[in-house]
């Protein structure tokens, strides 16, 4: 009997778990959506609204991706293929890659913002640098129209980010440190190309499969290249995809030294690839 | 939101399918060349994105459109080189404009009225001439895309309704050199870089579908290099902001108006060159102001064999200009106006009919093929000794054009064109003042019944009146103007 219990708790809970995948988000009707047509965005003096603009301008260039109900389900959906395009996204899910806040909560509607204009780089999301500021803030009314949770939740709080020190031998040194000890390594690699123990296994929170980043290629940051954006990235996490939050684990002064040692594998003019030059850098030990 | 509903989408399928059984009925009739224009669904189809986001209507460009241009057909991103595409992509599209067309113009008809054996055919009247039928465009085979980051081709052969091609497009482009989006290089037979391009126009008439300001010379004048509106050959340089909202360019162009083959001057060159700053104006969307001049010499003497111009062989360069302002007003997303005037010059030579002596057919054919003195429709060339009469003096101009765009919806436009064209200074003394003159009007309405990021199709109406003070037909002494007009029912479309 008690087995029998278990065996079926646990073949039901196999069963939720790869329909979980399937069936993670139960579609919103076109009537709850428009419920969210007063959904506001507010980028410094800017207010965006769902106007007859935002409306028109994701029935232009949004849709094909996006789809009409913010599903990610437009037409183009289907020949995306993770790992290498991966899906559009689905913006009921309320859930964002590129945020100044802690892992978990809502992105700033100036990360949408940015996020908009900025495109996501290894993904088939263009930048959008051609609107105007205030189509673009109406736009990420409009994307955040989609989701509830931008009705019952606020958004996080953006985290302090404290001033960019100078770079130092002891700082690359002391960032590589953090790179062994976190083990970034596992999934990125010990020479930052993507190739870590657990880089083919990794899928995202819908199971599509996911690469993890390959600093050396070229490709920029989905969420800014910038040292501060860099900082940002681990320090809140890519919501959504296996790359987490390291904010319990990394101390503000011991980020920066992260930021300076990753730039060391990074194409591109930086201090931190300078110096690394005159140092002995070793990759990381991933079996000390 | 701006959808069709159902009962309306119905009632305008069916009257395109009256539409097509009534086309049907009509006998087919050869008359004009749709201008080559581009649009290329394979990009959609590489990147996902429909028609719309890089066309105002498909092939106007918007401002997201530009910068995929300005950028090499990148959207930047870090999958723009071919390696990322599944192998089976092939980037080439097709397009052909099957249409019903209604033209009608003066022509001088004989009326064998007082016919003798001396005189066969009679007097002369003029006459309105009109015929309809369903007829065909020419195809443009589209292929172009990156070769590798930032390394890309275009490739647009081109034909007539009969079939005859030409290479409308060909170049090679190197994009964001140094990294720097300042730094843009082409080279080969390419569209200027015309804020309100002609081969991106919509119309599909003979008179609507190429833009006068962008050809127009006195009447008499033999200067063909400054036509703004055709493909050049040459090199250009690009610079633009990261965003697109600031752009210079500069181009060295053969004087010889895209003809291959060195047919023409062949040592002359002209430049091209543009700026343009967009400013962002909030809800009303990006405004752009910009100006050009297109500046250079042409030959006005082709060395002879025997009295036959030798191709090539071209001297006597002369000068002519061509400088313009442009604006692109957007009034929101439904409905802007973009603006054209240009200040047009040409040296007296070219305005008593020297520059164009072997008489090109525009695709490097050579048709003046005798003596230039003694074959009829040979243009006069500049031989040794020859003077320019006491009345001749530069010829100059001034053209307008407006056009104006209602967008209903991504998918339903009507735009509304006029142009005039107005002489400033006739190239002899004496000629009347408004010989030469145009005005035109074009209206369209154009809809795409669908839209996707695999083909396009639109239902294309429009309707073409043009006038043209003293280039009508002539008869006995007198010469009627021009007066057009067409009406002009077709399906564009493209995959
Ligand atoms: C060609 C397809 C395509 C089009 C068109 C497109 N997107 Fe995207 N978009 C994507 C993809 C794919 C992703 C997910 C990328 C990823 O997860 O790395 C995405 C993600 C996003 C995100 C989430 C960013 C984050 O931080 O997680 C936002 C916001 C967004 N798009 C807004 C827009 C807006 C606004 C438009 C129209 C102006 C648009 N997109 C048009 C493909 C597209
Ligand atoms: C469990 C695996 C995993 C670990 C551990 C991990 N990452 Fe990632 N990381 C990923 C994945 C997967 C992505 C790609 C996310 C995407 O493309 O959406 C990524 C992306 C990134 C990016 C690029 C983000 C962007 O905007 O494109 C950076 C930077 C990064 N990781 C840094 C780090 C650092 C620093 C550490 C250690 C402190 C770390 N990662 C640890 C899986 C991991």
């Amino acid at each position: 009997m008690r087995t029998g219990l278990r065996k079926w708790s646990l073949l039901l809970g196999a069963a939720a778990f790869f329909a979980l995948p399937l069936t993670s988000w139960a579609q919103l009707s076109t009537a709850d959506i428009a419920s969210r047509d007063n959904m506001e965005a507010h980028i410094g003096n800017l207010t965006g609204h769902v106007n007859a603009r935002s409306t028109y301008d994701y029935k232009r260039y949004c849709v094909s991706c996006h789809g009409d109900l913010g599903d990610g389900n437009g037409e183009v959906a289907q020949w995306l293929d993770p790992p290498m395009w991966p899906k559009p996204r689905d913006f009921q899910m309320g859930v964002f890659k590129c945020r100044s806040t802690l892992t978990g909560s809502l992105p700033t509607d100036e990360d949408l913002f940015d996020t908009i204009a900025r495109g996501l780089d290894r993904s088939a999301m263009p930048q959008w640098s051609q609107f105007t500021k205030q189509q673009r803030a109406d736009l990420v009314a409009y994307v955040k129209h989609f989701s509830p949770r931008f009705v019952t939740e606020k958004p996080g709080t953006p985290i302090t980010i404290p001033p960019e020190p100078e770079v130092t031998p002891e700082r690359i040194k002391a960032g590589r440190e953090v790179f062994a000890r976190v083990q970034c390594w596992k999934c990125h690699g010990v020479q930052g190309m993507a190739n870590g123990p657990s880089a083919s296994t990794l899928t995202d929170d819908l199971g599509r499969p996911i690469a993890p980043f390959n600093f050396t290629e070229g490709s920029r940051p989905k969420c800014g290249d910038t040292d501060r954006d860099i900082y940002k990235i681990f320090m809140t996490g890519l919501d959504g995809t296996p790359m987490p939050s390291f904010a319990d684990n990394i101390k503000p002064d011991e980020a920066w030294d992260l930021v300076f040692y990753l730039r060391t594998f990074m194409q591109g003019a930086s201090k931190a690839k300078e110096l690394a030059k005159t140092m002995d850098l070793k990759p990381v030990n991933p079996n000390p | 939101m701006h959808v069709l509903s159902r009962s309306s989408l119905r009632k305008v399928v069916r009257s395109a399918i009256s539409l097509v059984s009534f086309t049907l009925l009509l006998a087919p009739f050869v008359l004009i060349s749709a201008k080559p224009a581009k649009a290329i669904p394979a990009f959609a189809r590489k990147y996902g994105l429909r028609c719309s986001a890089c066309h105002e209507t498909w092939p106007i460009l918007n401002n997201f459109g530009l910068k995929f241009r300005d950028n090499g057909y990148q959207i930047m991103n870090d999958r723009d080189a071919p390696i990322w595409q599944n192998p089976s992509y092939w980037p080439a599209t097709f397009r052909m404009t099957p249409i019903w067309h209604r033209f009608s113009n003066l022509q001088a008809v004989d009326t064998y009225t007082g016919a003798s054996t001396a005189n066969p055919y009679g007097t002369q009247a003029v006459e309105r001439i009109t015929s309809s039928g369903v007829d065909l465009s020419g195809l443009d085979f589209h292929t172009g895309g990156t070769l590798y980051k930032n390394i890309s081709f275009y490739l647009l052969p081109s034909s007539d309704p009969t079939g005859a091609f030409h290479f409308e497009t060909v170049m090679t482009r190197f994009d964001n050199i140094l990294g720097s989006s300042w730094l843009n290089i082409k080279v080969g037979r390419f569209e200027l870089n015309n804020l309100l391009s002609e081969k991106r126009a919509v119309g599909l008439t003979a008179d609507g579908g190429i833009y006068q300001t962008y050809h127009f010379i006195p009447v008499g004048d033999g200067n063909i290099f400054g036509q703004m509106g055709d493909n050049q050959l040459g090199i250009e340089y690009v610079g633009h902001s990261y965003n697109d909202r600031t752009r210079v360019s500069a181009a060295l162009l053969d004087s010889n108006d895209g003809n291959v083959n060195l047919t023409l001057g062949a040592n002359s060159y002209s430049g091209f060159f543009t700026f343009d700053q967009a400013v962002d104006a909030g809800k009303w969307d990006v405004q752009r102001l910009g100006a050009y001049a297109f500046v250079g010499q042409a030959a006005t003497y082709y060395k002879t064999s025997g009295g036959v111009p030798i191709a090539g062989s071209g001297v006597g360069n002369k000068g002519f200009s061509r400088i313009g302002v442009t604006t692109q007003f957007y009034f929101g997303p439904h409905f802007d106006v973009n603006f054209v005037t240009q200040h047009g010059e040409d040296n007296a030579w070219f305005g008593q009919g020297y520059g164009n002596a072997v008489a090109t057919d525009g695709d490097g054919g050579v048709t003046c093929t005798g003596p230039t003195a003694t074959t009829p429709g040979c243009p006069p060339n500049n031989t040794p000794g020859t003077t320019l009469s006491a009345l001749a003096r530069a010829p100059s101009w001034n053209g307008y054009t407006i056009e104006a765009r209602y967008v209903y919806s991504p998918t339903l436009i009507f735009l509304g064109r006029y142009e005039a064209e107005r002489m400033q200074q006739q190239a002899t003394i004496g000629t009347p003042q408004n010989i030469g003159n145009i005005n035109l009007w074009d209206f369209i309405a154009r809809w795409n019944p669908f839209m996707s990021n695999r083909a396009g199709m639109a239902l294309q109406a429009e309707y073409t009146v043009m006038h043209q003070v003293g280039t009508g037909p002539t008869v006995g002494l007198t010469t009627a103007n021009l007066n057009d007009n067409e009406i002009l029912l077709g399906t564009d479309f493209d995959f």
